[in-house]
């Protein structure tokens, strides 16, 4: 796939992350939209899944260790096939199957996860089941930068790195918030690749929105053997949407019926900028 | 049950830890999905057995106990059958929120063995008694849990556990234990108890090692002229609620007995039960909301009344 249509179905998947925030009138924008060029790359390039099959026995693996972005997650697997993009707004409603954070029982979840640091053992343990089963299916997880305050992502990382699970991709979404401020001032992960690298990680550090970086990192990790890979992702909070961006009251809020409008406005510009840009 | 005063008999002692390794190696072939998981406890889990005949099926996972539940938890939907070992301390206690949202919510087939429960674990002190586990697991939705009497029981577990679908709770002791079970016509079945001795006046519900003490006092009770049943339960959770409802309807008067705070563990759920269905006096016998100390296995069961004569005692003043 191109990185026009890339594009393009990188700024659906933000419209329905912020439609999704919308209808439950709560839940948390800006990592979902920091990550959406991520979650766009993983499911509609660089994964081995059937959306019609979403228990595929030899598909590739994903868990978002950093659950509370589930709206990114959610609105990948709709638009990509999983299930339906009008369900979205139906996000933390009862008695919808979207729960607030990602719950196995969801067309193409993978695992239940968003409480922090326990997605990435489950990754690692899904790694470590594919190469004793012979499996070649590979095993991608995705974390938040503050995440990695978090002691059982250690614990989780020395135990790959010491098994060696080249199987196994770790994504960091480095956006450098989180909810009580800037994560060096909170608590500081950072250097963020250089722990990776402690604890015996292939590392590569990539913009999260440049996906000719991102098509050459995610290739670099398939080709990297003997070690599991870090890829951290540089990016911007709230990504797409203008009064969103980088700005820290957004990571666990909805915007309301102005505010959403304005994001929706935000995002059909870029929508058709890319259309443009495709007639060109 | 060797008596003081009775006849002296060679019992059979073994530890429900061992039983615990000895089962996974004799099952290991018959599930060739079992795995198992230590964090570097496999000498003291007895699961070591199961290690030397099997390397590549145990994956030690370091002290790091948090992370081997996540771990098993990706195992199983890998299709493995993981059986994670740790200290019931570290299995239940530390690792609560990860057995609770990566194992008991997505309801995976993830088999916890956790030995050195309750008190018994003796010199090491309170830090490693687990007197809260039971407690902890039941509350888990969809948690199995369970507390094998002795060496026959706790390899009918493990069975058990591994033609079930779902997570399972097991809890062993470090402490060598009267065989009690080995009867012919013995059978195992999750979440169904049993009559071990028969009476009238009063029930003894047990679990774990002290259905041993509870048949103990019964003998002291009989000999008093006071005639105890014993339910045995192994099963806590789903508890076999018939088979006490029944026993308390014949007695009128229910004592229970385990190696664990009466705060939340079998004596709670049977009280759960007779509540609803049966009102009953019940007395609850275990450690009374107090931490454990350092000191032998048998001076401690002795101490908090965990023994035959202390249950007998505790009976006889409930009459």
């Amino acid at each position: 796939m191109n990185n026009l249509e890339l594009k393009k179905h990188a700024n659906d998947v933000r419209k329905g992350i912020v439609t999704a925030v919308h209808g439950a009138k709560a839940g948390h924008p800006g990592g979902s939209l920091s990550a959406a060029d991520v979650f766009t790359f993983l499911y509609f390039e660089e994964m081995n899944i059937d959306p019609e099959n979403p228990k595929m026995e030899d598909r590739d693996r994903f868990v978002l260790s950093k659950g509370h972005t589930a709206p990114g997650l959610y609105s990948a697997l709709a638009n990509r096939g999983f299930f339906p993009v009008e369900d979205l707004p139906t996000l933390r409603h009862l008695g919808s199957y979207l729960q607030g954070h990602p719950c196995i029982h969801i067309p193409g979840v993978d695992m239940s996860s968003g409480s922090l640091g326990q997605g990435i053992s489950a990754a690692v343990g899904m790694a470590l089941g594919a190469r004793m089963g012979g499996k070649g299916y590979r095993v991608y997880t995705l974390l938040g930068d503050g995440e990695l305050e978090e002691g059982q992502v250690w614990e989780a990382s020395m135990f790959a790195g010491h098994r060696k699970l080249d199987n196994l991709c770790v994504m960091v979404d480095n956006n450098n918030l989180q909810i009580d401020g800037p994560i060096d001032q909170v608590c500081s992960p950072y250097p963020i690749d250089r722990k990776f690298e402690a604890f015996n990680f292939h590392v590569i550090n990539v913009d999260a929105h440049d996906f000719d970086a991102m098509r050459a990192a995610f290739q670099e990790a398939r080709e990297t053997k003997g070690m599991p890979t870090c890829i951290v992702f540089h990016s911007l909070k709230g990504k797409g949407v203008s009064f969103m961006e980088n700005n820290i009251d957004w990571h666990g809020k909805a915007p309301n019926d102005e505010q959403y409008a304005v994001a929706m406005a935000d995002l059909e510009k870029i929508g058709a900028e890319l259309e443009k840009e495709g007639e060109e | 049950m060797a008596e003081k005063n009775g006849q002296e008999t060679v019992v059979k002692k073994v530890a429900t830890r061992e039983s615990y390794g000895n089962a996974l190696k004799e099952l290991a072939e018959e599930f060739p999905q079992l795995v198992v998981l230590d964090a570097d406890l496999a000498a003291a889990t007895k699961t070591e057995v199961f290690k030397k005949a099997y390397p590549e099926r145990h994956i030690d996972c370091g002290i790091a106990e948090a992370n081997m539940m996540g771990i098993a938890a990706g195992l199983s939907l890998t299709g493995k059958i993981p059986f994670v070992s740790s200290f019931a301390m570290f299995a239940a206690g530390r690792a609560f929120e990860q057995v609770r949202n990566s194992i008991g919510y997505p309801h995976l087939n993830v088999k916890i063995g956790a030995t050195h429960a309750g008190i018994t674990v003796g010199e090491d002190g309170a830090t490693h008694q687990c007197n809260e586990d039971i407690a902890l697991m039941r509350t888990i939705p969809g948690m199995v849990v369970m507390c094998p009497a002795d060496d026959v029981e706790a390899k009918a577990a493990v069975r058990a556990a591994l033609e079930y679908e779902g997570p399972v709770y097991i809890r062993f002791g470090r402490a060598a234990v009267p065989v009690i079970n080995d009867k012919p016509g013995y059978k195992f079945e999750i979440g169904k108890g049993s009559v071990v001795r028969e009476g009238t006046d009063v029930t003894i519900v047990a679990t774990g090692i002290c259905v041993d003490s509870a048949l103990g006092a019964a003998g002291k009770l009989a000999a008093e002229g006071i005639s105890a049943e014993v339910v045995s339960i192994c099963t806590i959770k789903p508890l076999d609620e018939e088979i006490i409802i029944n026993s308390a309807k014949k007695t009128g008067k229910v004592v229970t007995v385990e190696e664990h705070s009466v705060i939340g563990g079998l004596g709670s759920a049977v009280c759960d039960t007779l509540s609803a269905n049966l009102p009953t006096r019940v007395k609850k016998l275990g450690m009374q909301d107090v931490f454990g100390e350092s000191g032998s296995a048998a001076a401690l069961v002795q101490k908090y009344g965990l023994d035959a004569e202390g249950v007998y005692q505790s009976v006889k003043e409930f009459m």
